[in-house]
């Protein structure tokens, strides 16, 4: 009978896994990453332990009935003892295993009591996720944006190569200082998602209507990647996560920039109130918005998904009554997966982006949407997503 | 295997084992049946025993949403310094501004706070709000008690009108010595179509100094 | 199937008609003689062997529907972008590969391997309710036909995940989510009745002389896994109902607006998701008690606590549900008892490991196919318990959860495990069923495409998993792809290794070397005292058991 392939087999696996990780202890393409905050270290040796303690556990289990599968073969001429239960023995592979437990739930509990260290933190950032994107608001500190895949349509669809960062690119990235505690509050608007940072070795869940809490503290400069890691609608693979750390003076410098920047999109949008665009600019800038915002329901080709997400093509919104579009858009459809996108856009993108449905699509309305109008429909200015 | 000649005696043995044995097996059947439905209506229970652990072991940083009692002779612990955080989040469906008037402050145990959230309806119609609170830590939510909450009202807003919204509590004073610093979030929902009418009773209350602190409870 | 006419009965037809045994309802003789033909036997039969039959082609069926999703999957896997499905539907390829997986598969096949050997193991005539035994398969196609019908609906079929958190499942779940819970439900109520069917059987229908702890390891582990079933099934239907009155009938037990909790969902699921998965390990554990022994030729080592670690596996069971959640947020106590619990599991896990290793030391073995697949259970599903106890550990689980390690956890036990030793199991017994000895040299064939090939399909995902890629996506970042693309070939090929099992059975069943009622020499077990293909009725007269 072909053993020996089995045993040869599980040995390499057993060998390929342990080189594995001990040459490419740094390298993250086959093993855990080490990270770059204390925490990380801390879970990536525990790991590397239990792992270590189960090679061992599985060399000498598999080692012995591996031997006997050898040994004691009937074509070899075995013949079989009688033996069939031995209390004594029992007993010590019950006890044992309870001692090899106890000695890995040790360092376990240090880690985890760790990882709840609730001393004072510096700085609190309130991290919201839904459908499909992050929102950032740094408490205290009047800054907050939204974090979207910035990897395009194109490139997913195989049509333009592929970037180094494919699927782990965003527009804005969280800015965080090193050496800092950092408090993170998770929340979400909609369904269920988890802030997961690997380098930082956190994960937690976003739980609409609740509030979890995790930290860190970044011992490096750098940028850090992270997905999110709870299934949360079709675009659950498309919301990744960006980390920019820097040192504490450069951040201060990014935070004075960044609020210059919103003050700036702030003010920017308020004029655009008071300006009227074109019907070309108007669909020039619609299309971008669709692009980014809609299709990924919607469908590039605005027939949506039926039964799942409605059409713009030949929609009754988007022929029928403007003020109904505007506030579907502006307000979302609560109830259903229609986001409101009046923190999201200015009211500017919002009246280009009605344009846009309006006449696209071969809807052909001829309706022209300025961002006055958006305005008179009560939607706040951008960023009003105010007390953090 | 044994066969037996039917002819020779007890047929009607066998007939009465075999009427037994069904009996038996109804009788166990019925009590398995009972244990399914005794598992079904559990795991129905688990809704309120939810709630009722959460709130024993104070776990899931659900407050309570009932009102306690203005403490009388409370003594704050001036030993330590509590960091409570103020997070308003309205519901992106929602058309209001919302906002905690102060967005963090420092508390000692035993000490009563009064502070309040704002609230504006950007939009023309009235519409009718419900702020869920939620504490992290999640342990800290058993601590934390509140006097007067606006969250446990339903509260109407007329069009383009402000309001502050009340909130009165206090911190234990046994609050683990763990816990530096609590988060308080409230996710205020527009709950306009899903109620018939508003309580008499959930009208927004305008906040003044002077009739707060008399153990004034909704 | 096929079974022997009356004739082929040692005992007379008429005295086997005389002789009901106590409990049996059937009238022997005229059943044999008006015996229904065709479409008809199988409609109606209330004969656990025919039953059991049903079962097995049915789980054959489902585990290649499912199986056809997972290639789809990998499929679109195989590489970096979006090549062949929509992200929409691939989340439902996903949803209904893993609901197909574990309500149409694995336990269908175990339920059908309990009603074709448990009373033949006890020496019964036959199950306790032989009625409600044929309700409990038909309901089954019924309820896959209305989620699989779900597929084809406008909005699609249900898109959340086996798992089917909220309000995922709930406020953005598409419209066929009712058609999703009534399909659950029915599954859940075929469930329920095969439990009590095997219990009711197990306790008032063994042979004089079987006393408890005379029973074989396979009626033991279906008997606990009997009453897991009946506590647990019920909470999944709580849940699922949960979830249908949220959805449609506004209620709001996991939406916070309401006062709900979207996590409450998580502590109800998985306190039926939990003993759930030690429904689909038991009776592969009772099944490698079975195999290891006759190929070894000596007993089962330590067959008492074989049994006791088979209870307390069962109710520990329903101490760690919480160990799918350790980031949702709780409180430190509550992520150290769950750890702890957890890895508490793995002792009398272990014992069982330890106890089959022992029932091969010093014994005198043969590899045939069954063993083959048994001594690759042991190794692979100790593989799987493995990664199961390094999950257990709580901080590297944050690293770990909702990536592709735990994907490659559970699949090293469901498929390598379950499915390995229902594979051992159909091996083991086909000859039983058909009278025939099935094909050595594809059984081979099959064996070893599968034991490759299902390795190199799952064990590169606990490095996937590892180097942070999450699972539930159908793209990913360009790291991946390497290892993707070698996961991608190892499931085509498990994929079509198992179209030789297929053919295999096939053949088995239509013809090969006939075997008489005991072909493995050293087997034991009441099953082997009669002919092989087993007769259509057996044990109309208890054997004598000392």
């Amino acid at each position: 009978m072909k053993r020996i392939p089995l045993t040869v087999w599980l040995t390499l696996e057993v060998f390929a896994a342990t080189w594995a990780s001990s040459s490419f202890a740094e390298d993250n393409v086959l093993n855990m990453t080490q990270g770059v905050t204390q925490i990380s270290e801390e879970v990536y040796h525990l790991h590397m332990l239990i792992f270590y303690i189960c090679c061992a556990i599985a060399l000498v289990v598999f080692g012995a009935m591996f031997y006997s599968i050898y040994k004691h073969r009937k074509s070899k001429g075995a013949v079989a003892a009688h033996f069939h239960e031995s209390t004594k023995v029992e007993i010590v592979w019950t006890v044992i295993p309870i001692i090899i437990l106890i000695a890995m739930a040790i360092p376990a509990t240090k880690t985890l009591l760790a990882m709840e260290d609730t001393s004072q933190s510096d700085l609190t950032v309130k991290i919201t996720g839904s459908q499909w994107k992050w929102h950032y608001s740094y408490f205290e500190q009047d800054i907050e944006f939204f974090s979207l895949l910035a990897t395009t349509q194109n490139q997913i669809d195989g049509i333009e190569a592929k970037g180094a960062h494919y699927l782990l690119e965003v527009d804005n990235p969280l800015v965080l200082p090193i050496n800092r505690k950092i408090r993170f509050l998770l929340t979400s608007d909609d369904v269920i998602h988890s802030w997961w940072v690997p380098d930082f070795a956190v994960k937690k869940d976003t739980i609409p209507g609740f509030i979890n809490e995790a930290w860190t503290k970044i011992d490096k400069p750098g940028v850090y990647r992270g997905q999110c890691a709870e299934l949360c609608g079709r675009a659950h693979g498309f919301m990744p996560i960006v980390v920019h750390a820097m040192a504490e003076d450069e951040y201060d410098a990014w935070l004075e920039g960044k609020k210059a920047e919103l003050a700036l999109a702030k003010q920017q949008a308020v004029d655009a109130l008071s300006s009227e665009l074109s019907m070309e600019e108007l669909m020039q800038i619609g299309e971008t918005i669709y692009v980014e915002r809609c299709a990924v329901c919607h469908q590039a080709n605005g027939e949506g998904i039926p039964g799942a997400f409605p059409a713009i093509k030949g929609s009754k919104i988007a022929t029928g009554d403007i003020d109904v579009h505007i506030d579907t858009i502006v307000n979302g459809r609560a109830g259903t997966a229609m986001q409101a996108f009046a923190n999201q856009l200015t009211e500017q993108e919002i009246a280009a982006v009605i344009t846009y449905q309006r006449n696209g699509f071969e809807n052909n309305t001829g309706d022209v949407v300025q961002a006055s109008d958006i305005n008179s429909f009560n939607t706040p200015s951008q960023g009003s997503k105010e007390g953090q | 295997m044994e066969s037996r000649d039917p002819k020779q005696g007890s047929q009607e043995s066998l007939n009465d084992q075999d009427n037994l044995g069904k009996k038996a097996n109804r009788k166990l059947t019925l009590k398995l049946v009972a244990a399914t439905i005794a598992m079904f209506g559990f795991g129905f229970a688990l809704v309120p025993i939810y709630d009722i652990m959460c709130d024993a072991l104070g776990i899931n940083g659900k407050t309570s949403s009932v009102a306690v009692e203005q403490p009388i002779a409370l003594e704050p612990d001036t030993s330590r310094s509590i960091r409570v955080e103020f997070i308003a989040h309205p519901n992106p469906h929602m058309s209001w501004d919302f906002s905690p008037k102060v967005a963090s402050m420092d508390v000692h145990p035993g000490e009563v706070i009064q502070t309040a959230y704002l609230a504006f309806n950007r939009a023309e119609r009235t519409i009718i709000g419900q702020a869920v609170p939620s504490v992290s830590p999640g342990l800290g939510a058993s601590y934390f008690n509140k006097v007067e909450c606006f969250c446990f009202n339903k509260q109407p807003l007329e069009g383009q009108s402000h309001a502050e919204m009340p909130l009165i509590f206090y911190i234990e004073r046994d609050i683990p010595e763990s816990i530096h610093t609590l988060t308080l979030s409230y996710t205020l929902y527009d709950i306009t179509d899903t109620v018939a009418k508003p309580d008499a009773t959930a009208q927004v209350q305008m906040v003044t100094q002077s009739n707060q602190l008399q153990g004034a409870t909704p | 199937m096929k079974t022997s006419t009356p004739q082929n009965e040692k005992s007379s037809p008429v005295a086997d008609a005389d002789l009901s045994r106590a409990n049996s309802s059937i009238a022997l003789d005229h059943e044999e003689h008006h015996a229904p033909k065709g479409l008809a036997r199988w409609v109606f039969s209330t004969n656990h062997k025919d039953i059991g039959t049903l079962y097995l082609w049915f789980s054959f069926i489902m585990f290649l529907t499912g199986g056809a999703m997972a290639m789809i999957i990998r499929a679109e896997l195989f590489q970096p972008g979006l090549q062949l499905v929509e992200p929409h539907f691939f989340n439902q390829m996903t949803t209904v590969h893993g609901l197909i997986m574990v309500f149409g598969a694995v336990m269908p096949a175990f339920t059908g391997l309990a009603n074709w050997m448990i009373p033949m193991m006890i020496g019964a005539p036959d199950m306790a309710l032989p009625r409600m035994n044929n309700l409990s398969f038909w309901i089954l196609p019924f309820a896959f036909a209305i989620l699989i019908a779900s597929l084809f609906t406008e909005g699609g079929g249900p898109d959340f995940g086996w798992t089917f958190y909220a309000p995922l499942s709930t406020t953005y779940g598409p419209d066929s989510t009712a058609l999703f819970v009534f399909s659950v439900h029915i599954m859940g109520i075929s469930s329920i009745m095969g439990a009590i069917n095997v219990i009711v059987t197990i306790v008032n229908m063994r042979a004089p002389g079987m006393t408890w702890f005379k029973m074989p390891m396979f009626v033991w582990t279906w008997l606990i896994t009997a009453f897991l079933l009946i506590a647990v099934m019920p909470v999944l239907a709580g849940a699922v109902t949960m979830v249908l009155t949220d959805k449609y009938f506004g209620t709001s037990f996991f939406d916070a607006a309401g006062g709900g909790d979207p996590v409450m969902f998580q502590h109800i699921f998985w306190f039926f998701g939990h003993p759930e998965v030690y429904i689909m390990i038991l009776p592969s554990f009772g099944i490698i008690s079975a195999i290891i022994p006759a190929f070894s030729g000596k007993k089962l080592f330590g067959y008492h606590s074989m049994v006791y670690a088979t209870c307390s596996i069962a109710l520990l069971s329903f101490l760690v549900w919480a160990h799918h959640m350790f980031t949702t947020g709780m409180p430190v106590f509550a992520e150290l008892f769950f750890m702890y619990c957890t890895m508490l599991i793995a002792v009398p896990t272990g014992v069982k490991v330890f106890n089959w290793v022992a029932t091969m030391w010093r014994g005198a073995m043969t590899f045939e196919t069954p063993m083959l697949f048994a001594i690759a259970f042991i190794v692979l599903f100790t593989i799987g318990g493995f990664s199961g106890l390094m999950l257990a550990i709580v901080p590297a689980d944050f690293q770990y959860h909702d990536t592709y390690f735990v994907v490659a956890h559970f699949h090293y036990v469901l498929v390598s495990g379950a499915v390995f030793s229902i594979m051992a199991a159909a091996y083991y017994w086909l000859p039983k069923w058909t009278g025939h000895m099935y094909d050595q040299r594809l059984s081979l064939w099959h064996f070893w495409c599968s034991i490759i090939s299902v390795n190199v399909l799952f064990f590169p995902m606990h490095f996937l998993g590892l180097a942070g890629m999450p699972r539930r996506i159908p793209d990913y970042a360009i790291q991946f792809a390497d290892v993707n693309q070698i996961v991608s070939i190892g499931g085509f090929a498990f994929g079509l290794s198992q179209l030789i099992f297929l053919w295999l059975v096939i053949k088995c069943i239509r013809g090969g070397e006939k075997v008489g009622a005991k072909p493995w020499q050293r087997a034991e077990g009441l099953e082997w005292t009669v002919p092989s293909p087993a007769p259509h009725h057996t044990f109309s007269t208890p054997p004598k058991v000392d």
